[in-house]
């Protein structure tokens, strides 16, 4: 009677696998590939390192054309926290920087860095670490600059697994080794000839989790596999449940519910409820990224299919796929194309020109023979064999019906995203249809759609924030004229207080008449050359030697009759502007500023210009913004009158020069 | 007889009290209507509809001054959704407001810019950036596409550049089946 008896214990289930729902047996030709140990390759005359091998942000290169770079040397950089880094697999040069071919469903070219190898394999200095005892927090750090990502195919940056947030903390670490895709034995190899490494690499997980259990989950048609693992693992407290060979076992919610009989929520990640999945390979580059301070170079690549001699293969990233074919012995004749992945989730590789990737667990040369080409579709007949067969429980008939018709809110009502597209319900379909492509059409629609959402949220708010600071610049604007305005007067009123109403009229009659004189003088010289291009200094240069040629210079200087003249008709002006003045007004307000004579064309200018700007500002504010197709949808009332000003002021100078020349040419 | 008239009476001055209330405490601020309009647009604030943007096409919309397929930008799907929403009949698109164009970013061709920030000023959502007699670039992450900084451009440095497919936008096509040709009976 110490310790309670725990009433629900007595019930629990004893069973140790569990299972899920639906689910497919496609034919394994998995052996084909086993018979051979896995195999090394010699180094390939090139490696191209796409930057797009993993989910996330593109990495940042740090490398140059012509560089020189040692084997596990940084070529590209973590970029933002999902993404991770990627380093150069050999020693040699970097020979280009540049798009090429990358394998991705799509075909479209991306960023490669390609480098060429000397052949030396010389290493960089390595900084193994202490995983045993060193501080976890340092040792997941460290991890950014590994670039080890998702072995098993979804290409995950690793480090953002490990990455502790605070939230639930991990119990349970399983390791995915069931391999259930046809063809793929990468895993299996590495489990029959590395299952020492792969201990080690899951105690290295074990420890940064800081997870109490492990499991390990192999599908039962791995026999030796399973007895290297058990044999490896005898020692430790690593369990090793054996799950009967069922496609797609290996997806990692399936797998968690094989071992656990825990059902993940759909709107819930593994993580949320302690449970963390690594894939065998994965554990595996860790262990050697701590080890031996070796970051992720290299994976097994099984090469099969219609191939002379299918095997597994240590592939160096960025070695050229028929690098690898020919290590095979070459594709046999009637080779049509070749499949990255798996025959169920696997695509076309778009050119045999496509490098090996962090996420090519496998290559499978493809035959007409080995894969028939595709009935053609029958209409659907609703016999809902799909819904029996998919692993998530989802209705992919109904889903094909919306993803058909291009129903995406109907799609996404029927939990279109929880699909894993294993490709169950295409393979079970009696009418052909390629219902996975249906899936991942609408997928990729609907993100566009949301991206396209996103993208016109933001410029409605930036549009927004736009009018409102255009709307406040005007109000700061009419509020500082009319603290001036209210200046001026203040002051106007104290000086004279008995100055008539018609003054200022005087005054801008009398600089008209200013400007006018000055004109007709002719001594206005441009002064806007300073700032200009040498392109245009040119220009300018080039038209003034034109004008001399045709005796139109105004390089000359004026001649004193010239000079004179000029004196006499702005005296003229000047006494007709005061005598304007004086009859109009009192002579006392006007003349003091008659007494400065230094006025000149660009007053003239102004004062058009302000009349132009208050016009325009005048015509924008009583027209209706709706009335001009063309128009700018702002208020641009004060840009239009900036440009008027600027144009008027250029007219005023130029008039002014031209007068003076004519009076020249006159003289001469 | 008298107590029913005072039942209703008093039944009828509670329930008028309380929508009062409900009608001042769950007032809508502005036109819903408006807002689901726009949400609808592109926000493109091309001006091509005829008004200076996104917001006031949809106050005229709303108000029954403008029609439903004015917007290019928006294409056939936006005309349909509009026409969805507001329970009118689907129209094609008014050609007087021109076509429906590929998505494209505006591009400064940096050699040629004078730095006059005409098109700074003409930007709807200030995605270019520079300064006065400096080099002016576009914010293509920002850019709408609406194609106004083209026009004032005094040394028409700007092209419309479309938006290039990448492995980051491209999508899964429609699954199409191949036809077969037709084997010769002769």
């Amino acid at each position: 009677m110490n310790a309670p008896i725990n009433i629900a214990s007595l019930f629990k289930k004893t069973k140790d696998i569990f299972s899920f729902h639906g689910g497919v047996h496609p034919p394994e030709n998995k052996t084909q590939s086993t018979r051979l140990p896995i195999g090394s390759l010699a180094l390939p005359e090139k490696l191209v390192l796409p930057l797009r091998q993993h989910i996330g942000t593109i990495p940042k290169v740090k490398v140059a054309v012509g560089d020189y770079v040692l084997k596990g040397q940084l070529i590209a950089e973590a970029e933002g926290s999902v993404s991770a880094a990627i380093h150069a697999p050999t020693s040699g040069t970097i020979k280009a920087i540049d798009n090429a071919i990358i394998p991705h469903p799509s075909g479209l070219p991306d960023q490669c860095v390609t480098i060429s190898p000397d052949g030396k394999d010389t290493w960089i200095e390595r900084h193994p670490q202490d995983w045993k005892n060193g501080d976890i927090n340092k040792l997941i750090a460290s991890l950014r600059l590994s670039g080890i990502v998702g072995l098993g195919g979804a290409t995950f940056p690793t480090q953002v697994k490990l990455r502790k947030n605070g939230k639930s903390e991990i119990h349970t670490l399983v390791i995915n080794a069931a391999e259930c895709e046809p063809y793929i034995t990468c895993d299996d190899m590495l489990m029959r000839e590395r299952n020492d490494q792969i201990v080690l690499g899951i105690q290295v997980a074990q420890r940064l989790l800081g997870a109490a259990n492990v499991v390990v989950g192999i599908e039962d048609n791995k026999p030796e596999a399973i007895e290297a693992m058990q044999t490896a693992t005898a020692n430790s407290d690593i369990q090793i449940k054996v799950v009967p060979t069922l496609y797609p076992s290996g997806d990692g919610r399936r797998l968690i519910q094989l071992v656990l009989g825990k059902e993940i929520p759909h709107n819930k990640r593994a993580t949320e409820v302690g449970i963390q999945v690594f894939n065998v390979a994965t554990v595996v580059a860790l262990y050697r990224y701590y080890e031996f301070g070796e970051p992720s170079l290299s994976r097994i690549v099984s090469m099969t299919g219609n191939v002379v001699q299918p095997q597994n293969f240590e592939v160096l990233f960025g070695t050229p796929l028929m690098h690898l074919v020919h290590a095979a012995g070459g594709a046999k004749p009637d080779t049509s194309h070749f499949i990255m992945g798996g025959p169920m989730m696997g695509f076309n590789l778009p050119s045999t020109e496509v490098p090996i990737t962090k996420a090519a667990n496998c290559v499978i040369a493809a035959s007409p023979t080995l894969f028939a080409p595709q009935p053609p579709a029958m209409p659907c007949i609703r016999c809902a064999r799909c819904a029996d067969a998919c692993p998530v429980s989802l209705q992919p008939q109904e889903l094909y019906w919306f993803a058909k018709a291009d129903n995406f809110e109907k799609a996404q009502d029927y939990n279109l995203f929880d699909c894993i597209e294993c490709g169950a319900c295409s393979y079970v379909c009696p009418s052909n249809i390629p219902l996975v492509q249906y899936y991942r059409y609408a997928k990729s629609e609907i993100i566009a759609l949301d991206k396209a959402k996103e993208a016109a949220n933001l410029a409605r708010e930036r549009n927004e924030f736009r009018l409102a600071r255009i709307e406040r610049e005007k109000e700061e604007r009419a509020a500082k004229h009319a603290a001036r305005a209210q200046g001026a007067k203040s002051a106007k009123a104290e000086e004279n207080k008995n100055a008539p109403a018609s003054d200022k009229q005087a005054a801008i009659a009398a600089a008209i008449e200013r400007a006018k004189a000055q004109k007709a003088a002719g001594n206005v010289t441009p002064k806007n050359t300073s700032e200009i291009s040498p392109q245009t200094k040119a220009e300018i240069e080039a038209i003034d030697k034109r004008r001399a040629k045709a005796g139109l210079s105004d390089d000359k200087p004026l001649t004193t009759d010239a000079e004179k003249q000029a004196k006499i008709d702005a005296a003229i002006a000047r006494a007709k502007a005061q005598k304007a003045a004086a009859g109009k007004a009192d002579a006392n307000s006007a003349k003091p500023e008659i007494k400065q004579p230094v006025a000149d064309a660009e007053k003239q200018a102004k004062i058009d210009a302000a009349i132009k700007r208050a016009k325009t500002l005048k015509a924008a504010t009583a027209k209706p913004p709706t009335s001009d197709v063309n128009s700018k949808p702002v208020a641009d009332a004060e840009k239009q009158a900036k440009i008027d000003a600027a144009i008027a002021r250029a007219k005023a100078q130029k008039e002014a020069v031209l007068k003076a020349k004519e009076q020249q040419t006159k003289e001469d | 007889m008298l107590t029913a008239l005072y039942i209703m009476l008093g039944l009828a001055l509670l329930l008028g009290a309380a929508l009062g209330y409900a009608a001042l405490k769950f007032k809508v601020e502005g036109d819903p209507l408006i807002e689901r309009i726009d949400a609808i647009l592109p926000q493109t604030q091309c001006g091509q509809c005829g008004y200076p943007g996104c917001k006031p096409y949809a106050t005229a919309i709303a108000n029954g001054e403008a029609d439903i397929n004015q917007c290019p930008p928006g294409g056939d799907e936006g005309v349909h959704a509009l026409a969805d929403l507001l329970g009118v009949e689907y129209k094609p698109l008014n050609e007087e407001h021109g076509q429906t164009k590929p998505k494209a970013v505006a591009f400064i061709e940096e050699d040629l810019c004078i730095g006059c920030t005409l098109c700074i000023q003409a930007c709807p959502v200030d995605a270019i950036l520079g300064a006065a007699k400096h080099m002016h670039t576009v914010v293509a992450s920002e850019c709408t596409g609406c194609e106004l900084c083209v026009a004032p451009c005094p040394v028409d440095c700007i092209t419309m550049e479309p938006i290039e497919e990448t492995p980051d936008n491209w999508k899964w096509k429609y699954p199409t089946i191949p036809i077969k040709p037709v084997i010769n009976l002769k």
